[in-house]
């Protein structure tokens, strides 16, 4: 009886503990998807200083977007670009983590390179995007190294290139992200029972082996954290070619994320259409995340 | 043990992070409070008759039409604030972005242009005007002719006779400086210190390199026309000089000329003249004889100095002196290495007009920024020879086109005023539309991805640009 009531303490302490949140999820995320569900079914914006609506149009906002091509372009730039950048990050975390969590290979000053490899997530990434805009500017430094060098005759225009563009942009979502998912890699290395590793070298098994057959497998759900929520952040990538290029995702759009498409229907506080893109958005990585999590059950 | 002092810990740390959260929130709201002199509102709300002794306090300056504390001006650079410190009697620097006349203090809200981020600050305080404390009501706001229309026409812009201005004193202003500010009742709703009429602005030396003189009237000549303009463009790109540092530079100079604004009604109709930009510019670029740099980068920017080797820009008075770096040592403006002639076409770009802000607590030291900064003939007559702007007053312009001693620094002592009086002589503003600005960006963006090779042609960048503008304005169509 007594037993019984101290567990029940227990859990009101729990519960209590899990308010703050609750709270905040429902006023942060319920609240507001609510809402902008809501929104995406008026015609709602300003004409210089004049309020148009909210009238009531039902899905037509729906029809207007995913009735032209201008969406799914955007939609596979930013698929491009966040591809791009996921690939490099995987494989060169995946391979630092691995070098870390080896006992075998003694490194030194692991902490410092450790710090080192994070640094570029501490900067914001506009400062970031700034950097990069002066440094492959066409009068910029990298041009009038490579000029000096020989290696071209006048200065590469970068932001005048589709591929140029966005394998910078991709460049810089790599270098930022990639210290991030070592730390989280490495922290599911060195939960790996070192008695397996020893069970394995006693049976003569390579490198390769165990990397493959070991550390791979057992590392799955956390690859598997790591790609759900850098596709999410990928779906939402804003901010770098936001400010790399001003707002316009030039060249010719190529640099254009769905995001950025939001933010430019906002120009005009076009709160109808905005709310439309984001439930789509809304909608696309929901379906995605749980094709994800599905593939990686069947494996299983 | 352990576990209730990590558990007392934890829920401290929840505790101070929930009340964290408040502070932030209420610190605004209890800001607001005191600015109004009541920060102890609930109370004074309780007892009335109590409260009543400070209450009026609190709304005095607004009845009885005494000065508010404070004076908000909105404005998109530092340019009307560099005026007003070096021009307007009494007032002082504080800080950054603070100053204060008299015991008024001068509150800068300053947001660039860039990306319509200055527009859509201003509509978020007008909008927001009636429900904000006195002192943090908008006094006055910066408008340019890209979108002075879409100010011009709402109650948020006061008269400019509401403030005490009669509308002889602007006698002495350019017409058309008051026409594109007065709205569709026929009422003035602002002024402007500045004409801006456009002149091409040459470097000397090179015109002295490749064309064997650096005389005005001898360049206009070769630069009469387009057509000349181009052959020019080619002597300059055979000696290794661009002719201007970016496609941008002559769009004001096509723009201008057009012969129908950029929307009618609600359709967005390109005129032949703004094709014709993108198709000069983009021959001109195919030739090496200028880049696709943005305006105000440092690309673009470079050719204010010799090594940037730009042949000439375009642009008003407020260009070359607020501009083009004369400040700065070895930048061709500070040793007198322009000069200006009137070039293909005339034009105009830019321009600024103060607005005073309906529901202002600050009316009558609105009315007199306006009287000294845009009627005072001494204050404007100071303003050109201390700055070399083109001021709004003709007699004052008229004069000093025509006095030997006048000569401006930045262009080797030459006189230009003559010419930029008979510029604003002919500017007209009727094309004007309240999207200009919006659809002017779009519309370079996409025709300059298009001389990058990045559209397939003219067609396929026109397209462009229509989405972005009616993502843009919603209401627009084409």
């Amino acid at each position: 009886m007594k037993k019984q009531s101290k567990v029940a303490r227990v859990n009101r302490w729990g519960y209590i503990f899990l308010i703050p949140f609750f709270l905040t999820y429902v006023i942060f995320q319920v609240i507001p998807l609510c809402s902008t569900i809501y929104n995406s079914l008026f015609e709602n914006f300003r004409s210089g200083l004049k309020q148009i609506g909210p009238n009531f149009v039902g899905f037509a906002n729906f029809a207007k977007l995913l009735g032209t091509i201008d969406f799914w372009n955007y939609f596979e730039n930013t698929l491009l670009m966040w591809v791009g950048g996921f690939i490099p990050q995987i494989l060169v975390s995946l391979l630092l983590a691995y070098w870390f969590s080896d006992p075998s290979l003694r490194l030194k000053f692991q902490q410092f390179f450790k710090t080192v490899i994070y640094m570029p997530n501490l900067i914001m990434a506009s400062a970031f995007a700034m950097l990069f805009f002066a440094l492959f500017a066409d009068q910029g430094p990298v041009n009038s190294i490579l000029v000096s060098m020989g290696i071209l005759k006048q200065p590469f225009k970068f932001f005048a290139s589709v591929t140029a563009s966005r394998v910078l942009i991709m460049f810089m979502n790599f270098l930022m992200w990639f210290g991030n998912t070592t730390i989280l890699l490495l922290a599911g290395m060195l939960g790996i029972d070192q008695e397996l590793y020893e069970a394995a070298e006693v049976d003569g098994a390579t490198s390769s082996q165990v990397f493959f057959r070991i550390t791979l497998p057992i590392l799955r759900p956390i690859l598997l954290y790591v790609l759900v929520t850098s596709l999410i952040g990928g779906m939402q990538m804003y901010d770098v070619p936001q400010i790399l290029t001003n707002g316009k995702g030039t060249p010719a759009n190529s640099t254009l994320t769905v995001i950025m498409y939001l933010n430019q229907h906002l120009t005009s506080k076009n709160l109808g259409m905005g709310g439309a893109l984001s439930v789509v958005m809304f909608a696309v990585t929901g379906v995605l995340s749980i094709v994800i999590f599905n593939l990686n059950k069947r494996k299983d | 043990m352990k576990k209730k002092v990590l558990s007392v810990l934890l829920s401290a740390a929840m505790a101070a992070s929930i009340l964290a959260g408040c502070g932030e929130a209420a610190a605004p709201a209890a800001d607001a409070g005191s600015d109004a002199a009541e920060a102890e509102a609930p109370a004074a709300d309780a007892e009335a008759p109590a409260a009543d002794a400070e209450a009026p306090a609190a709304e005095a300056p607004a009845a009885s039409g005494e000065a508010g504390k404070v004076l908000n001006i909105a404005a998109w650079n530092e340019e009307f604030k560099t005026r007003l410190t070096d021009h307007y009697p009494g007032y002082e620097v504080v800080d950054g972005t603070h100053g204060k006349i008299g015991d008024v203090t001068v509150n800068w809200l300053i947001t660039p242009n860039e990306n319509n981020a200055y527009q859509d600050r201003l509509d978020e305080i007008l909008l927001g005007q009636e429900s904000a404390a006195q002192d943090d009501k908008l006094d006055l706001f910066l408008v340019e002719a890209d979108y002075a229309l879409k100010y011009v026409d709402t109650d948020y812009a006061a008269a400019v006779e509401s403030l005490g201005i009669s509308l002889d004193e602007t006698k002495d202003q350019y017409q058309y400086t008051k026409d594109i500010m007065t709205d569709s009742n026929g009422v003035l709703k602002g002024v402007s210190w500045q004409g801006c009429p456009g002149v091409m602005i040459y470097q000397r030396a090179i015109a002295k390199e490749v064309f064997g003189t650096d005389e005005p009237e001898e360049i206009q000549k070769l630069f009469a026309d387009w057509g000349k303009f181009n052959e020019s463009a080619d002597k300059l790109k055979a000696k290794g000089y661009l002719t201007t540092a970016s496609v941008a530079d002559t769009w004001r100079v096509y723009q201008n000329n057009v012969s129908k604004p950029f929307v009618d009604g609600t359709t967005i109709q390109i005129d032949d003249n703004i094709k014709k930009w993108a198709e000069d510019s983009k021959d001109l670029y195919d030739r090496g004889c200028t880049t696709t740099a943005n305006q105000w980068t440092d690309d673009w920017s470079k050719g204010f100095y010799p090594e940037g080797k730009v042949f000439c820009y375009f642009g008003p008075a407020w260009l070359i002196d607020f501009c083009m770096a004369a400040d700065t040592e070895g930048s061709v403006a500070h040793d007198g290495g322009w000069a200006a002639t009137e070039g293909p076409q005339g034009f105009f770009w830019g321009g600024t007009w103060i607005c005073g802000c309906a529901g202002t607590d600050n009316g009558d030291l609105v009315a007199d920024i306006m009287r000294k900064m845009t009627m005072d003939p001494d204050v404007m007559k100071d303003i050109v020879l201390k700055d070399n702007d083109f001021v709004n007053n003709r007699p004052v312009m008229e004069g000093l086109a025509s006095d030997p001693e006048y000569h401006s620094a930045v262009l080797g002592g030459q006189n230009a005023l003559k010419m930029f009086c008979a510029g604003a002589d002919k500017i007209d503003m009727s094309n004007l539309t309240a999207y200009d600005q919006g659809l002017l960006g779009d519309y370079q963006t996409a025709m300059v991805d298009w001389m990058n090779g990045n559209f397939a042609s003219y067609e396929d960048a026109l397209d462009s640009f229509y989405k972005a503008a009616e993502v843009r304005y919603p209401e627009l169509t084409h």
